[in-house]
């Protein structure tokens, strides 16, 4: 498209005079636009608003430096992204059946929820896990558990994510044993582990050490798996469950490579070459509302991200430059009102990932904002992702919105929005400390008080629920979780620890102990202890006795 | 001086969810709303919410659970409440909570129960008019 801009920059001036008396005869219907990180929305976006970004500098060829337009060359015309619908509830039994479910339906990839009390160390028989056993993921105590969840699922034949944090070396490791059990050695295994504690901290709350040993753990994993797990993916840095919390786009991305920036400096400060570990860093982001911004969020992190990595810490790798992201939809804007509109949010949120070049996807089901997922609504939300794969012609071309005015505007200031804010991080410490004074938790408080206002204040229309709405009752097929999974699990405990080598377990506990006080790599001891049917509580108390245990601060102002 | 005493609410996040968006917005709306607020934090066993309410004498406990483990936490907290011989404390509750689940909670003595997308000046309204004390 050719363009005088001299010429054009006269025009916008005559169209936006000629427009001042239309305007007061028809004024807009606000007289500002803005989006959800704040950033103004023009009326119109011409080339002016792209005249002095240099192709090569800002966007170039996906696959290559700067990656803003994706990270891999062909994108979806090679493979479509992962469908891979996060599910696990009630116990291990349940789960596989749920999980050769949605394989057979075709789904590409596992994605494992576990309970809070697995997420949190406690084994199921533990007074804290009272209530919660089974409830919003799967219960997993020990590697006979494991071994059940993965029952018939060829694990070289699967990738598999899981979504562990403060106790993900522990799961790693059952993984691993299962596989080998299954004759698949580790570096067949490919799947993620989410292990990103520092969000855990600021917004999703199951961390149970404090920083500093977590930090070492997270190094210990980088160390071990670029060794023997090559392609794992050894982190999921995610700015899914800040932006939940409340954040906007902008702070999502800011937050969200904050974070990371953090884990590769602890990392290179273990001794760990840059271009070893971080080609293995994954990212995992929310697909929120507001479509364009969405979309130019995802570009504008894989730009950001690559950019650090570079100039930053001198990596050389391309690999090491890449965000490879999983996409998860907005839970916290389905609504319990009419829940099937939440079909179309999920499909539309769905649609911005996709042209914003996810690597893999998780559509939400219509019902959570009621309960767990119902199996005819997990189906809806994969054949949502099938509909956008298959029917709709997004995937034939590569970043297909590159160079509208708009995006690409849109794009460059969330990147430079983001960047402010990481200096301001970078300023108060990096993230750890930022955190720790919780300004991170602030921030994203403030966001989450302010959404809301503007939702009471009819400012932001949800359908349903603040206009259009109607009178319903909530009936339908609720999934439950059995209460009597806690019996059914303390029962499996008792059982096993009657049957095992308890000596054995003794002495691989005791090894986690002195590797834990020391600084050597704790994937070792604690494979060891795992395969020994040591469980997940037992081995969590060893390095709670070590460690100790994170304090919060919770303010509310 | 205004001599109308101001409510006291203890906001509580029993059991080991994590999700504490909901509750801090509604705590912020309360205090906006005049009200005093104590927020427990999350991961708080029913004792230690029922002792906190009793040491910041508290006129209203506001519970917030979206892990699916209110059929265990809040009757438990109502038993330990009747244990300790306390009936004048207004305690709601909110999260992700079945509807079918709800007239059971309010059997045992919650007194009422905000879903998704509920406005907070209907809880902060709920509030002044059901207080207790």
């Amino acid at each position: 498209m050719r363009c005088d801009t001299l010429k054009l920059k006269e025009d916008m001036d005559r169209w936006e005079k000629g427009l001042e008396e239309k305007l007061k005869r028809f004024p807009e219907r606000k007289k500002e636009f803005i989006n959800t990180s704040g950033i103004p929305i023009k009326r119109l976006y011409t080339p002016l608003d792209t005249e002095d970004m240099d192709y090569f500098e800002y966007l170039g060829f996906p696959g290559e430096y700067p990656f803003t337009r994706g990270v891999q060359p062909t994108m979806y015309r090679g493979r479509y992204w992962t469908m891979r619908q996060y599910a696990g509830f009630a116990s291990a039994e349940e789960s596989n059946k749920r999980y050769k479910f949605l394989l057979e339906q075709g789904q590409t990839g596992l994605s494992v929820a576990f309970d809070l009390p697995t997420q949190i160390g406690y084994d199921s028989d533990h007074e804290m896990a009272i209530g919660e056993v089974g409830k919003v993921g799967v219960a997993i105590d020990s590697l006979k558990d494991m071994e059940i969840l993965f029952d018939g699922i060829p694990l070289d034949k699967v990738s598999t994510s899981m979504t562990i944090n403060a106790p993900a070396a522990i799961l790693l490791a059952m993984y691993i044993a299962v596989a080998e059990k299954q004759g698949v050695s580790p570096d067949k295994l490919r799947g993620t582990i989410q292990n990103d504690i520092l969000k855990e901290y600021s917004s999703r709350g199951t961390y149970i050490f404090p920083p500093r040993p977590s930090m070492r753990i997270i190094t210990d994993i980088f160390a071990y798996c670029s060794e023997y797990v090559p392609q794992w993916n050894t982190i999921s840095i995610s700015g899914y469950h800040i932006r939940e919390a409340g954040a906007t786009a902008v702070q999502e991305v800011a937050f969200t490579l904050a974070n990371g920036i953090a884990y590769v400096e602890a990392a290179i400060n273990a001794g760990l070459d840059v271009d070893r570990f971080a080609p293995r860093l994954s990212f995992f982001f929310n697909s929120h509302l507001d479509f364009f911004e969405e979309i130019a969020k995802f570009r504008a992190a894989r730009r950001l991200w690559a950019k650090i990595m570079k100039e930053r810490f001198g990596a050389k790798n391309p690999r090491s430059m890449m965000v490879r992201f999983h996409t998860q939809t907005a839970g916290c804007t389905l609504t319990a009102q009419q829940p099937l509109n939440n079909i179309v949010r999920v499909a539309f949120q769905a649609l911005a990932a996709v042209l914003g070049g996810t690597q893999s996807l998780h559509t939400n089901s219509m019902d959570e904002a009621l309960c767990l997922p119902s199996e005819e609504a997990v189906q809806v939300a994969l054949r949502t992702q099938q509909i956008i794969a298959h029917e709709i012609g997004v995937t034939d071309t590569v970043d297909p919105l590159a160079g509208s005015y708009y995006i690409e505007k849109l794009t460059d200031e969330i990147f430079h929005r983001a960047e402010e804010y990481i200096k301001k991080i970078d300023e108060m410490g990096g993230a750890p400390s930022a955190i720790e004074k919780g300004f991170i938790q602030r921030e994203i408080q403030d966001s989450a008080y302010r959404y809301q206002k503007e939702i009471e204040r009819g400012e932001r229309i949800v359908v349903g629920l603040n206009r259009y709405q109607v009178d319903e009752e909530h009936k339908g097929r609720l999934l439950r979780v059995d209460p009597a999974v806690r019996e059914l699990q303390i029962k499996k405990l008792k059982e096993l620890k009657e049957n095992r080598d308890n000596s054995k377990v003794e002495e691989a506990l005791k090894r986690v102990k002195e590797v834990a006080q020391g600084d050597e790599n704790l994937m070792f001891p604690i494979l060891d202890a795992v395969k020994a049917y040591a469980t997940l509580g037992e081995i969590c108390d060893v390095l709670r006795d070590i460690f100790g245990e994170y304090e919060p601060i919770t303010r509310i102002r | 001086m205004n001599n109308k005493k101001r409510i006291r609410v203890l906001a509580a996040k029993p059991g080991l969810d994590g999700h504490d968006r909901g509750i801090k917005v509604i705590a912020n709306a309360l205090m906006d709303a005049g009200m005093e607020v104590i927020y427990t934090g999350i991961r708080q066993t029913p004792k230690q919410i029922v002792e906190a309410a009793i040491q910041e004498d508290a006129d209203v406990i506001a519970l917030s659970i979206l892990s699916g483990a209110h059929d265990y936490h809040f009757p438990k907290i109502m038993e330990l409440l009747k244990e300790r011989g306390i009936d004048d404390i207004l305690v709601i509750g909110g999260g992700i909570i079945p509807e079918e689940d709800i007239p059971k909670l309010k059997e045992c003595g919650i007194a009422e129960i905000f879903g998704p997308g509920t406005n907070t000046e209907d809880i902060i309204r709920y509030i002044e008019e059901n207080v207790k004390r």
